[in-house]
């Protein structure tokens, strides 16, 4: 059909609408980069600079020729940032440990055992994720401030602890071990427990990883639950520490420590991330959902 | 239209970077494809004709070498632009759209002064859905259909723009055995009806060697013959091509040439005068082998096999490559199944002798 | 046998001691409160049962100041990060070097502080008497007035809070299209090809229906999630967000709660139930929606 057409006019035109395509394509990806990148670049560059500089420049300079540290070293001994810090490293690893020891025997039993009503109880565990978190934290809030556990880790750490999605997750990938593994075990008088430690766990490492390092995120970014129950600083998590900072920290204007602050409490995860990229997007894109 | 390919290359690049060099899918392919005939491009799984076909259709760019539509060369035109018909081994069948959008849609491309008007779109889709004799289909999703019939919704869609080449992808292989045979008669005459250069690509030797004008076999991304099928089937130019055509196989054997004869576990089985003396190896077709009391090949005997007109008589031999060999013959054939021992006359057209080391074709 | 029996619920019973601690008890418990007049979370004394409470919050300025807030964000955030998603993920996909740096560039926000990041965002936007803040600056070389959009007029509020919304939520929404779009056929991109279909033609008619299935998710799930904003908007304007007119429905739960006007669960306690019966009934016509258009 297109034996008139002039065929070297028609790979010209093309080749060239190639590479005009690709060009704007890399200019808005580069774009969106830029968007998303900057932020990180200007609270980096902002924690560098000495508190008058950045006073005195009405328009921003984009970089700085002579960086300070001075800032760290403030957001450390003009707030208590080390203690929010600490706080929340306790009640990331705690609560992460704790969610594990739930979700691990949980999920084993529901892939694994044979009980009566294993089926209801599975499904009746399922439609708890549908509950929104605002409904169940008005009586949570309640039930610790009555048990006298307001600006205490037990208070902040119990309720944050399951994760039906997690205990899902696990449970998927526990069933996709061929049960001849299980009778093989049962033949050599293995018993259920060991059974779960010695093969069941290491075979579903990369899963336990995923939940492992999203519940750490989690963790690490919660801000709701810790506001409602510390008033105390003594036991802040930094999510509420910075918005401490921001209203009566530094004096408000002190925008170069408080960005030195961001940055300490950012580092933690993005180092995290750049460890683990693969693990934690392919743990995400398997039905993370932020908030 | 014809398809001319010259010194097609394709090389595709090393997984890593370090371990260099990259596999060469196609090598230095020249072929002339002719106008208006059925082509088998036939070969062993990975030897390159599934990407010599993406060559033709654009999809894939050669890393050398140039590929020509009649007298324009396209190597460098896209495949959006070249106007050929391709059928893929999956069908590729756009699962959202019914049997008829999925047919028309690529004559909703058209532009310009070929656009077409809905009503002569409906009518040139009814055309192509008559050809495959699917138009009771249309208005079905491609899930609800058989493989066959998809098969044929993806050869009406390639169709309905009257490519200048039409290209299938191992047409046949995802189709049951039943299935294939009928099929490959509708290819047949779907191909003679329409008069589009047609090639196809296939593993099955069966398949290409029954319908095709011509067949062109392939291995290791290099033509080893190229031919009417039957020419090609009697005339081997190499024991890789001689093995690869027939069923039942040809039976191999290690052979020796002394004083212009053929020796073979012993036996001298032929007269080939003119050969020096040498090494060789021995193909015989299986209907080559005609049992005879005063045979000058001995086998051993181990059963027969009657399959309507023919039998198939099963010996072994110690110099053959082959578990057993299977030779050919018709059912009313008298065979003196309480010996042991059968003798057969060999066919002098029937039988190819090739260098020990190279395989080539030296009688 | 009789300890065989047990074992399993023995393996089941941490879970669910904490669920029906911490999820199913207060579940039974907030529509209790909700219909307790007067709760008071000391003496846990109320005077009668009824729909007071939510009456009380249907009328209360800040819950429909929340409310209208709220539906903003909703209605401009979801599409906008959708769509600015698929284009982004498309783009990611036609492209072959550099797309894992851009993947993991963009995902980058998903594991940051909100709180803290929202701290950079409002200090780029804020005017104050030593700068305008960049974004100002930038306007200003366009020609522009200076604004301040975190403590000035209410449609600059807004800017700032769905700019931010839109920022924190990206990541997630690419990283599901772009496995989505990896995970569409070759052959039908190589099939429409051969057939001589524009670029444009292909992405609107083959990879859109393809993944249809995937955008209906994240357009449900992102409906939630906006409904449920809150952080987001702390970052922005601090925790006193009625003062700045800022609040969503969340924060007006969590001020209810405990905050400058708190301690009311009961009146909590029915918003968070108003809160939960909109987002069902979104979600709901959403699927009614997506089973007729989408293909799956």
């Amino acid at each position: 059909m297109q034996n008139n057409t002039d065929y070297k006019k028609v790979q010209k035109i093309s080749a060239q609408n190639n590479r005009i395509i690709t060009g704007v394509t890399y200019f808005f990806l580069t774009l969106w980069g830029i968007v998303v990148l900057f932020p990180f670049y200007w609270m980096v560059l902002t924690s560098v600079k000495e508190y008058a500089t950045y006073n005195s420049e009405y328009i921003p300079k984009f970089f700085t020729l002579t960086p300070t540290f001075a800032n760290y070293t403030e957001a450390f001994s003009a707030v208590p940032l080390g203690r929010y810090f600490l706080n929340t490293l306790i009640f990331t690893v705690v609560t992460t440990a704790l969610m594990l020891i739930v979700v691990i025997p949980a999920a084993f039993a529901f892939a694994r055992l044979e009980f009566k009503g294993k089926n209801f109880v599975f499904i009746l565990f399922l439609s708890m994720m549908m509950i929104p978190n605002e409904l169940v934290v008005i009586t949570n809030f309640t039930t610790i401030t009555n048990l006298g556990l307001r600006n205490t880790f037990s208070g902040l750490i119990f309720p944050s602890i399951m994760s039906v999605f997690y205990i899902y997750l696990l449970k998927e990938n526990f069933e996709q071990i061929p049960d001849e593994l299980y009778y093989a075990a049962k033949v050599d008088g293995t018993k259920d427990f060991k059974y779960l430690m010695k093969v069941m766990l290491p075979i579903s490492k990369p899963t336990v990883v995923t939940i492992t390092i999203l519940k750490v995120i989690e963790c690490w970014n919660s801000y709701v639950w810790p506001r409602l129950i510390t008033d105390n600083p003594m036991y802040f998590l930094v999510s509420n520490g910075i918005q401490e900072i921001r209203e009566n920290g530094f004096g408000r204007e002190n925008i170069p420590a408080m960005m030195a602050a961001v940055v300490v409490i950012s580092v933690p995860l993005v180092v995290l991330f750049l460890m683990f990229r693969k693990k934690i997007m392919a743990g995400v894109a398997r039905g993370g959902t932020k908030g | 239209m014809k398809v001319v390919l010259q010194n097609l290359t394709k090389i595709f690049p090393p997984r890593n970077k370090k371990s260099g060099g990259g596999v060469v899918a196609v090598n230095n392919f020249n072929f002339e494809f002719p106008d208006g005939k059925l082509i088998g491009l036939l070969g062993p799984s990975g030897c390159g004709k599934s990407t010599a076909l993406n060559l033709i259709s654009g999809l894939l760019k050669p890393t050398e070498g140039n590929i020509f539509f009649g007298e324009k060369d396209v190597t460098n035109l896209p495949a959006e632009n070249r106007g050929v018909g391709l059928v893929f081994q999956n069908y590729a069948l756009y699962p959202h759209l019914t049997v008829k959008q999925n047919i028309t849609f690529p004559l909703e491309n058209f532009k310009g002064k070929d656009r077409l008007t809905r009503e002569q779109m409906d009518k040139k889709a009814y055309e192509a859905a008559k050809l495959v004799q699917i138009e009771n289909l249309m208005d079905r999703k491609p899930h609800e259909l058989s493989g066959g019939q998809q098969q044929r919704v993806a050869i009406a869609r390639a169709l309905v723009k009257m490519p200048c080449v039409l290209l299938l992808d191992e047409p046949l292989s995802n189709l049951d055995a039943r299935l294939r045979l009928q099929t490959r008669e509708e290819l047949k005459r779907i191909q003679q009806e329409t008069g589009i250069t047609t090639v196809f690509v296939t593993h099955d030797q069966e398949e290409a060697m029954s319908i095709s004008d011509m067949i062109v076999v392939m291995k290791d991304g290099v033509i080893n013959q190229t031919g009417k099928p039957q020419e090609v089937y009697d005339n081997p130019k190499n024991l890789f091509v001689a093995k690869f055509l027939g069923t039942p196989p040809i039976s191999v054997f290690d052979g020796q040439v002394t004083g212009g004869k053929l020796i073979v576990n012993g036996d001298e089985i032929l007269d080939v005068p003119g050969t020096e003396d040498r090494q060789v190896k021995v193909g015989i077709r299986p209907e080559g082998f005609v049992p005879c009391v005063t045979g000058k090949m001995k086998c051993t005997l181990s059963g027969i096999e009657v399959m309507g007109r023919d039998m198939s008589v099963i010996s072994r031999n110690p110099a053959c490559e082959n578990p057993v060999i299977r030779a050919i013959v018709p059912a009313d054939t008298r065979i003196d199944t309480s010996s042991a021992e059968i003798k057969f006359d060999i066919k002098p057209g029937k039988i190819f002798l090739f260098d020990h080391e190279t395989g080539e074709r030296i009688y | 046998m009789e300890k065989n029996k047990l074992t399993p619920w023995l393996y089941l019973l941490p879970a669910i001691v904490f669920l029906g601690a911490f999820m199913v008890y207060p579940l039974i418990d907030v529509f209790i409160y909700s219909f307790e007049e007067g709760y008071n979370s000391a003496s846990q004394t109320y005077f009668g049962v009824g729909g007071y409470n939510y009456s009380y919050v249907l009328h209360d300025p800040y819950f429909l100041q929340a409310l209208k807030n709220t539906f903003i964000l909703v209605i401009i955030t979801v599409p906008v990060s959708t769509a600015l998603a698929l284009v982004i993920s498309a783009g990611l996909a036609s492209v072959k070097p550099l797309r894992d740096l851009y993947q993991t560039v963009y995902f980058l926000p998903y594991v940051t502080n909100t709180l803290a990041v929202g701290l950079v965002f409002m200090i780029l936007f804020k005017k104050t008497p030593y700068s305008d803040g960049l974004i100002n600056l930038l306007i200003n070389m366009f020609g522009g007035q200076s604004v301040d959009f975190i403590d000035g007029p209410y449609w600059a509020k807004m800017f700032v809070l769905c700019f931010y919304t839109v920022w924190v939520v990206m990541p997630f929404k690419i990283l599901i299209l772009t496995s989505a779009l990896a995970s569409v056929d070759r052959n039908y991109y190589n099939a429409a090809k051969v057939d001589g279909t524009s670029k444009m033609r292909i992405f609107t008619k083959i990879t859109l229906p393809m993944i249809s299935p995937m955008i209906f998710y994240l357009v449900i799930t992102g409906f939630i999630g906006a409904f449920k904003a809150y952080s987001d908007a702390v970052a922005l304007f601090g925790t006193d967000l009625n003062a700045a007119q800022m609040n969503t429905i969340v924060g007006y739960i969590y001020d209810m709660l405990y905050g400058d006007s708190g301690g009311y669960p009961s009146y909590a306690s029915a918003a968070a139930i108003i809160l939960f019966a909109v987002v069902l009934t979104i979600t709901c016509i959403n699927l009614i929606i997506s089973k007729n258009k989408v293909h799956h």
